[in-house]
């Protein structure tokens, strides 16, 4: 959103020089940047489709055209639903749980505080550290023998035995969705707090004189103004959180009997273990659909906030 | 505001900083004093967070058992190269953008951005298939071709950001005076922008210092292995030696966390203006 606002504000691009000498260094300057995102980029998702539609395998060394047999295929498949539902409650859950404790993180660092300089800098600490400690960490602190948070909540009297978070078919998703809550939500906070630092104090001052209420002015003022940037926040969270690997890959491997077992990882194992590449382009071409119907519901709630605002 | 607070609203507002405090450093700082204790402190069914007995035992284990310096200078080839690269190919392409008169700049940087949105599961498998390919598997190429292309998006957008907020007279100024292009940006657009390069730079080297899924495809032994690969690897045969663990997490982190509470402001700054991404 702030993105959005710079590039709006910016004025018009004025004609450097002559046209032509200008319009062929664009080209060339922009030649690097486009060579590699058309490589890395577009290249393999046109190859990923083109494969998908193959039943190219690495072991039997065949790459014969077969249509639609691998997803149709897919659609039978009970591994995939199971994977395809897991991380849309994954996505679901923590993008939800991440807007608004984010959102609460965000309005305490609104306000002034002694001290807040320094919160505000370790907020940054899950965020900075690799999603791979922090999945190892999880797995120490969430241990079912000597993990930190049994023994705290055994002592607290909230549980009568130890629970064995991740090596539980019932708790091991929701462990997950608590080690990315922990990672994202600061992060999306610092987001949060620049939106809310963008709305004028002055509508929130006006609303106090005529004698409203904190939580009133929060919810007919602030939260109102704030719901464009809490959209597009949650747009990218929610991307972002669709893709989840690392996390499972290292703390439960999909386990445990598949209850953690993800789009992603349920891709790079049949690529990477069974070494079906056509299949496996099926269940991650599947997934970028679904991705792209994620975004565009995100999209047209934006659109429709944006309207009612006019 | 301030003096318009009860102190129950205070309290509240202190409160709430201190359990963001705990929720933030909580985690890391038990994990920095598991890395000084025995194994038989940390199984003893009464954890402490004042290590006794202190024991360098994990970081001894650490480093001479597992050799993680392996790993961390892979980590630092892959990632130092990959910040030069993005920089080099990321001010060209937001200069470009943002100063010579580009048709469809806009829809071009949606275009670069939308690309970091790509599901990069959908990519490693046809990017494997190039790197056997072309023989580059186990190399530090594969990674740092593939990390350029996933920095590159952030690291365009925000100095595009920054390059839009240098006046344009600038630009006028030097043109007049007979300075090319290229002169125009290596010699005022770059200088004027260092503080945006050691954000956005800072910003690649992290994204490629923790990324994964790309390394754990592309390098299957130690001679190439980044961090997380080797981090995500630390298992013994019979028990999971989280001490070890936690003491590679340490040297892994710590430096991070330093260099992120140093720029703090900048980061976030950056991180705003280049659009929302993690």
């Amino acid at each position: 959103m702030t993105a959005a606002a710079t590039l709006s504000g910016a004025g018009r691009p004025r004609r450097l020089g002559k046209a032509l000498p200008s319009a062929l260094w664009a080209l060339i300057l922009l030649t690097p940047a486009f060579v590699s995102l058309a490589s890395v980029s577009f290249y393999p998702i046109v190859n990923g489709l083109y494969l998908s539609l193959t039943n190219t395998s690495l072991i039997t060394q065949e790459q014969d055209f077969t249509g639609f047999a691998n997803y149709a295929q897919l659609w039978g498949d009970a591994q995939f639903w199971n994977a395809w539902w897991h991380t849309m409650w994954f996505t679901f859950a923590s993008t939800v749980l991440e807007t608004v404790i984010g959102l609460g993180m965000a309005l305490i660092l609104f306000e002034a505080f002694k001290g807040r300089g320094l919160v505000r800098a370790a907020m940054l600490v899950p965020w900075a550290m690799p999603t791979v400690v922090t999945s190892k960490m999880f797995g120490w602190l969430f241990n079912g023998q000597n993990g930190i948070i049994n023994y705290i909540l055994l002592h607290a009297g909230l549980i009568d035995q130890n629970i064995n978070w991740y090596g539980s078919a019932d708790t091991a998703m929701t462990t997950i969705i608590i080690a990315d809550v922990w990672k994202t939500t600061p992060f999306m906070a610092l987001l949060l707090l620049t939106g809310l630092q963008t709305i004028p104090n002055s509508l929130v001052e006006a609303a106090r004189m005529d004698g409203a209420k904190g939580w009133i002015t929060f919810w007919y003022i602030r939260l109102p103004l704030l719901m464009p940037t809490l959209l597009i926040a949650g747009l990218f969270r929610a991307l972002d959180a669709f893709r989840v690997f690392d996390l499972v890959y290292v703390l439960t491997g999909g386990g445990p009997a598949d209850s953690t077992e993800t789009l992603s990882t349920l891709s790079y194992k049949v690529l990477f273990s069974t070494l079906q590449f056509g299949y496996g382009s099926a269940v991650s071409t599947a997934m970028f659909i679904t991705e792209g119907i994620i975004a565009l519901v995100f999209v047209l709630f934006l659109v429709r906030q944006i309207r009612r605002a006019q | 505001m301030n003096d318009t607070r009860s102190p129950l609203q205070s309290f509240a507002i202190y409160l709430g900083a201190f359990l963001i405090l705990v929720w933030s450093g909580g985690p890391f700082i038990w994990q920095f004093s598991t890395s000084f204790q025995l194994d038989k402190a940390l199984t003893s069914g009464s954890p402490s967070l004042i290590p006794h007995p202190f024991t360098l035992e994990h970081y001894y284990n650490a480093f001479v058992e597992k050799e993680l310096h392996r790993y961390v200078w892979n980590s630092l080839v892959v990632s130092l190269a990959t910040t030069f690269l993005c920089l080099v190919v990321g001010s060209l392409g937001a200069f470009a953008l943002s100063r010579l008169n580009v048709k469809g700049r806009f829809g071009i940087l949606m275009v670069i951005l939308s690309v970091s949105m790509f599901p990069q599961i959908a990519l490693v498998g046809p990017l494997y298939l190039v790197a056997t390919n072309l023989g580059l598997l186990d190399t530090y190429t594969a990674l740092i071709i593939t990390y350029l292309a996933l920095g590159l998006p952030l690291v365009t957008w925000v100095l595009f950001g920054y390059f839009e907020t240098l006046p344009r007279e600038i630009d006028e100024a030097a043109r007049m005076d007979g300075v090319s292009i290229p002169g125009l940006l290596w010699h005022i657009i770059l200088p004027m922008s260092l503080p945006s390069l050691v954000t956005t730079g800072l910003l690649a080297f992290i994204s490629a210092w923790n990324e994964f899924l790309f390394a754990l495809a592309f390098t299957s032994n130690i001679d190439r292995q980044t961090i997380p690969v080797g981090i995500a690897n630390f298992t013994n045969l019979y028990y999971v030696p989280w001490g070890d663990i936690a003491a590679a997490s340490a040297v892994v982190t710590v430096p991070l966390i330093v260099l992120v509470l140093f720029f703090q402001r900048h980061i976030i700054e950056g991180l705003t203006q280049g659009g929302i991404k993690e």
